[in-house]
């Protein structure tokens, strides 16, 4: 901080040219510092706190998930009639299942399906879907524009629940098609956000300068533009992870998702309700459990949100 | 005159879009593997028929050709034979469609009612006990998904206090109206029945309510948010500071402006509750379209599939258009806008 003020008013002082070095340090300090400044306000509120703990928590259980889970074979082809429908509390801590499988452990191995189809969503949503609104936005009112924002408006005629469901269900139902067919409808949602930011920030004076000094369109887009449309994208991003989480629970209610005996949270609510109200605890705790991920994320999401916004601009 | 020109241009636009959605459509049932004849006859059909079926079906044209035939019956309302119910797919849609329309209008009232109330009462009680209740009902509400409501509600209200009916839309003892528009609740008003039409209403609440409960806090948020942006506004304090009667100030000046946000909301939110309808109509055994639907996704019946996306497409396309007029309405800036583009 204290380094940055003062080598900045030498230079204006004195007029000396900062060399490449100097430049990158202060451009290293100063990423140092937002990252310190956004991080205290983030933690200011316990809520987002609250939030970051509840999905780091859940995030090591998944993938400590065979060291931490009382019964690890339970989570794959096993049957044990002798102790099944055991009620919650005692020997198994959230009872047993139909076919006498603890369902604590099967709701921790659940959480990686879930967890896997949120990162990886978004991992193959975000690039193509941010590329197309830059392109789209910089382009703005050229053929290029047209053509994509008119197919993303088609994607965006049906909600993506259905076109998912439909895309899953032609396909071989497994946990890959799911993902695919939800990337398949969750693309245009960016697009549409980064078109958004793009077309105010091509006017812009920097990228006005960029073009008159004969930047290419590849600097212009990934350098100048792009940079400006990272914090919303995350805060999309943040948000969005919950929503793929209930939108894979939802396949897997409907078996179009992950298929047995691999644990799912959405198949585990779905069995469950069958036995329905005598044996509430195997319906009743992988509900639970959704509801705690999707609340971690959100929370999480909102501390983003409210970091990024109060960010001056 | 400028607000016509302004829907022509947007219902047009609308049709270009819904040709784009069937181009898709036609896209996915024609990735899945196998060959659709063979599917439609069964396994044990001979050969010849198939390949008579294939020829029918016009599927040893070229993919183009084949989307133009396709899209010729589909608009002549004709999406050929269901495999499940082995009945046209039309005729299926007709009579499941207004138990789901039925459903989704009573959750569209419920969330519009439920959630403007509730983000009025929360910003005129700000930073109170009722402002807090109120966002912690609509954080609930975010974060739990409607088919765990719906699962709630049904052991709930159905198995622990025998409350409310959780199957089908009529008891088994009530005997069903004579069906002329397919929504139970005025069927039942038509043929002179208070006691079905009560009936009626009481296997409507809880799926209802299971749908509607996500857009009501969606949009108790959002009401909250856009009054109390707005409440920090000059020309509320100008109106207060001339002596305007509170009320005024409240209902016109602050209302108004404060619902477009929500407006836009639950239209996007009424269109998606379709969606959510494929799983709720399932917990509840509810007739609909979505039920319809789901089964035919898992029969990969395709005819179905396909009609059954149009369908909810053109609703989808239907309520934003209703939407955007609401809106427009509300929002003096968009009719200028929309006036001065035209």
């Amino acid at each position: 901080m204290v380094d940055m003020v003062e080598s900045t008013n030498l230079t204006q002082e004195l007029g000396v040219a900062l060399t490449p070095q100097q430049i990158e340090r202060l451009e290293h300090d100063s990423r140092r510092e937002n990252w310190g400044r956004n991080w205290y306000k983030f933690s200011r509120n316990p809520m987002s706190v609250l939030g970051l703990v509840i999905v780091l928590t859940v995030v090591a259980l998944a993938i400590l998930a065979p060291y931490v889970t009382p019964y690890p074979r339970h989570a794959g082809p096993f049957v044990d009639f002798a102790h099944a429908k055991v009620p919650p509390f005692g020997k198994y801590v959230f009872g047993t299942d139909q076919i006498g499988r603890d369902i604590f452990t099967r709701i921790i191995f659940g959480l990686r399906s879930s967890l896997l189809m949120g990162v990886l969503v978004l991992a193959l949503v975000v690039p193509p879907g941010v590329l197309a609104g830059l392109m789209a936005g910089y382009f703005q009112g050229s053929w290029i524009d047209t053509a994509i924002m008119r197919i993303t408006d088609i994607f965006l005629a049906v909600p993506p629940l259905i076109l998912a469901l439909a895309v899953a269900s032609v396909l071989e139902p497994n946990l890959w098609n799911g993902m695919l067919a939800v990337s398949l409808m969750w693309w245009p949602w960016y697009t549409r956000l980064v078109y958004g930011l793009a077309t105010q920030l091509r006017n812009e004076y920097f990228v006005r300068a960029a073009e008159v000094n004969g930047a290419s369109t590849w600097h212009i887009l990934f350098r100048e533009i792009f940079p400006n449309t990272v914090s919303p994208v995350l805060t999309k991003m943040s948000l969005d992870i919950a929503w793929v989480i209930i939108i894979g629970s939802m396949l897997s209610f409907v078996g179009l998702g992950v298929q047995p005996p691999e644990p799912s949270l959405g198949t585990m609510v779905a069995d469950g309700a069958r036995y329905l109200p005598d044996q509430w605890w195997i319906v009743i705790f992988p509900a639970l459990a959704i509801v705690v991920v999707v609340l971690g994320f959100n929370l999480l999401g909102d501390g983003v949100r409210d970091m990024f916004a109060s960010e001056g601009g | 005159m400028s607000m016509a020109r302004f829907l022509i241009r947007r219902i047009v636009y609308s049709i270009f879009v819904l040709l784009g959605l069937s181009i898709v459509i036609f896209a996915i049932a024609r990735i899945m593997p196998g060959d659709p004849a063979r599917m439609a006859l069964g396994a044990r059909a001979p050969q010849w028929v198939v390949d008579r079926l294939r020829e029918q079906m016009h599927l040893n044209s070229p993919l183009p050709a084949q989307y133009l035939y396709w899209l010729r019956d589909a608009l002549q309302g004709d999406f050929g034979l269901s495999l499940v119910t082995q009945r046209p797919v039309t005729r299926d849609i007709l009579e499941f469609f207004p138990a789901t329309l039925e459903l989704v209008l009573i959750a569209g009232i419920l969330s519009a009612v439920g959630g403007i109330g509730l983000g009025v009462l929360s910003a005129r009680h700000k930073d109170t006990w009722v402002d807090n209740v109120v966002r912690v009902f609509s954080y609930t509400g975010v974060v739990i998904p409607s088919f765990l409501f719906a699962i709630f509600f049904v052991l709930l209200f159905g198995w622990t206090l025998h409350l409310l009916p959780i199957l089908g839309r009529l008891s088994e003892s009530t005997q069903t109206p004579p069906l002329r528009t397919g929504l139970m609740t005025i069927d039942t008003l038509l043929a002179g029945r208070p006691d079905a039409f009560v009936d009626s209403m009481r296997h409507l609440i809880l799926p209802a309510l299971a749908l509607a409960l996500g857009s009501m806090a969606q949009e108790a948020r959002i009401t909250r948010s856009s009054m109390s942006d707005n409440l920090g506004k000059d020309y509320i304090a100008s109106a207060r500071g001339l002596g305007v009667p509170e009320r005024i100030v409240m209902g016109r000046f602050l209302l108004k402006p404060s619902l477009i946000p929500t407006v836009s909301i639950l239209g996007l939110d009424i269109a998606s509750t379709f969606s959510i309808a494929f799983l709720v109509e399932l917990i509840f055994n509810w007739p609909g379209i979505a039920r319809y639907g789901m089964g035919a996704m898992l029969h990969k019946d395709l005819n179905a599939i396909s009609a059954v996306i149009l369908v909810l497409g053109a609703v989808f396309i239907v309520v934003n258009i209703i939407v955007d007029i609401v809106v427009a309405k509300l929002d003096p800036r968009i009719r200028l806008q929309a006036g001065r583009s035209a």
